[in-house]
């Protein structure tokens, strides 16, 4: 199919996964953020809530969202490896004009952004790296599981709280070049809109940044217990 | 012109005898420049000398020298055609540099851009690809009505906008993918804008994808170097285009 096989065609399918990872940040993040308060029961009542979800809809989501990525870092490695190919030899001096960090260092982005991901999920999904303070998760009477009680004890180490906060560094420059490329790619963009969608593809990114920062900072400067 | 004042220049310029030759960057010394000589007769000084000197002068595409006709194509510090916004190295103009300058000089350099000799590269690719169908088809006969068919001012300035490539290949030369996205964008969209050109725009754009990887171009990262260094400033809303123009392709 020319939609796998092309040029243009890849670089649909890297947007199209591209955005629809970004929409479950946003979801994630929306999650994250009834560490705040405004959920009645905070954190633990939204974890309770995403787990009494029937299983096939559970799955059936974790599983779409791993073939999402499977996709869009194969392609990406594929595109990255071709690109490379197509310019062998470098310019004596490098002049870049309009590329930033940000578009120039994709690739690496997204490996740490996957590195970060592996981590996370076996830190607190499967409770594999610190089980100490994955033990704190351990449901009560009525099964509902302390998500606050695991995650605060893990931020109140300096070092992973750190470790967080670095990983949405690497997503804000990920996704600050990403969001407008993707529009771009999808052909959704034109000389009035782009300068519009770079500024919005930054805010957005920074948006992302500062929501998924503060849990880990708010618990290590102890504002939240 | 006696009466200006000179420059004299530091060139550090890639040689290369053919395609298989490794190549290297070879230093020479401009003397006598002016700040009205174009970066083209700063060239032809250099030259000049050499040949006296019984040297290989530097080789390097030019034909029109006025801007229009596509042909010079260097990279001059790092930046096709020199840097200097909408303007191609023919008409960059040594007032843009200063005494004791030192300058590189490097050919266009893409995978799909095979060198000939020194500056000059071989962009037959671009030509394939326009040959893939960057054209309308049309049947022979009477001279069809000057109004037969009527095209809003702005759709005609769009196509128009498009059309102004001039075919140099700097978009490639800076996209650090090698990528002529810039270049096939604006072919595809010169057409796919105007009622003559919509009834074959699904075909064209696929083909025109095609012959573009094909010939060995990379694939588009949206760095937009492309747009910085096209002398006619052409814009990668036409990138976006021919995006759009392909995903609708895909469903016809």
């Amino acid at each position: 199919m020319q939609l796998f096989s092309s040029s243009i065609g890849r670089k649909i399918v890297m947007a199209i996964t591209g955005q629809c990872m970004v929409l479950f940040a946003i979801i994630h993040l929306l999650g994250n953020s009834t560490a705040f308060g405004w959920l009645t029961g905070g954190l633990n009542a939204y974890a309770h809530h995403l787990h009494s979800l029937p299983l096939p809809l559970l799955w059936g989501f974790r599983l779409g969202l791993l073939a999402l990525a499977c996709i869009h870092i194969w392609f990406g490695i594929q595109l990255t490896i071709e690109n490379r190919a197509c310019r062998t030899q470098q310019y004596a001096v490098k002049n870049m004009q309009k590329a930033s960090f940000a578009s120039e260092t994709m690739i690496w982005t997204g490996a740490l952004l996957l590195l970060f991901i592996i981590y996370h999920l076996l830190h607190f999904t499967f409770q594999v790296i610190n089980p100490e303070t994955g033990a704190l998760i351990n449901p009560d009477a009525l099964g509902h599981p302390n998500v606050l009680a695991m995650v605060v004890a893990a931020f109140q180490n300096v070092g992973i709280a750190l470790l967080y906060v670095g990983a949405m560094v690497v997503l804000f420059l990920h996704l600050s070049h990403g969001i407008q490329s993707s529009f771009q790619s999808m052909g959704w963009s034109n000389d009035r809109t782009q300068p519009c969608l770079i500024k919005g593809s930054t805010l957005g990114a920074l948006f992302m940044f500062l929501g998924y920062a503060a849990v880990p900072l708010i618990i290590l400067v102890r504002i939240l217990k | 012109m006696s009466d200006h004042k000179t420059m004299t220049l530091t060139l550090i310029v890639w040689r290369q005898k053919n395609a298989n030759d490794p190549g290297k960057f070879e230093t020479y010394t401009a003397k006598g420049i002016t700040e009205h000589h174009s970066f083209l007769e700063m060239l032809d000084v250099v030259n000049e000398d050499l040949i006296l000197a019984g040297k290989d002068p530097i080789v390097f595409d030019h034909d029109c020298r006025e801007g229009i006709c596509g042909m010079c194509s260097q990279v001059v510090n790092g930046m096709a055609h020199g840097g200097q916004d909408r303007t191609t190295v023919c008409q960059l103009h040594m007032r843009k540099f200063k005494d004791g300058d030192t300058i590189y000089i490097e050919p266009w350099r893409a995978r799909a851009f095979p060198i000939i000799r020194d500056l000059i590269v071989d962009r037959a690719a671009l030509d394939t690809i326009v040959q893939a169908g960057a054209y309308v088809s049309c049947h022979t006969g009477g001279v069809p009505d000057g109004n037969a068919i009527l095209i809003p001012k702005p759709v005609a300035d769009e196509s128009m906008d498009a059309a102004e490539c001039i075919g140099c290949g700097a978009c490639v030369a800076g996209c650090p993918n090698g990528a002529a996205m810039l270049f096939t964008g604006s072919k595809v969209s010169q057409f796919a804008v105007l009622p003559q050109g919509k009834p074959e725009a699904a075909a064209r754009v696929k083909a025109l994808e095609k012959a573009m990887t094909d010939c060995g171009f990379g694939n588009c990262t949206n760095h937009y170097e492309c747009q910085a260094a096209c002398p006619k400033g052409i814009n990668v809303k036409f990138i976006a285009r021919m995006n759009r123009e392909f995903l609708k392709a895909q469903f016809s």
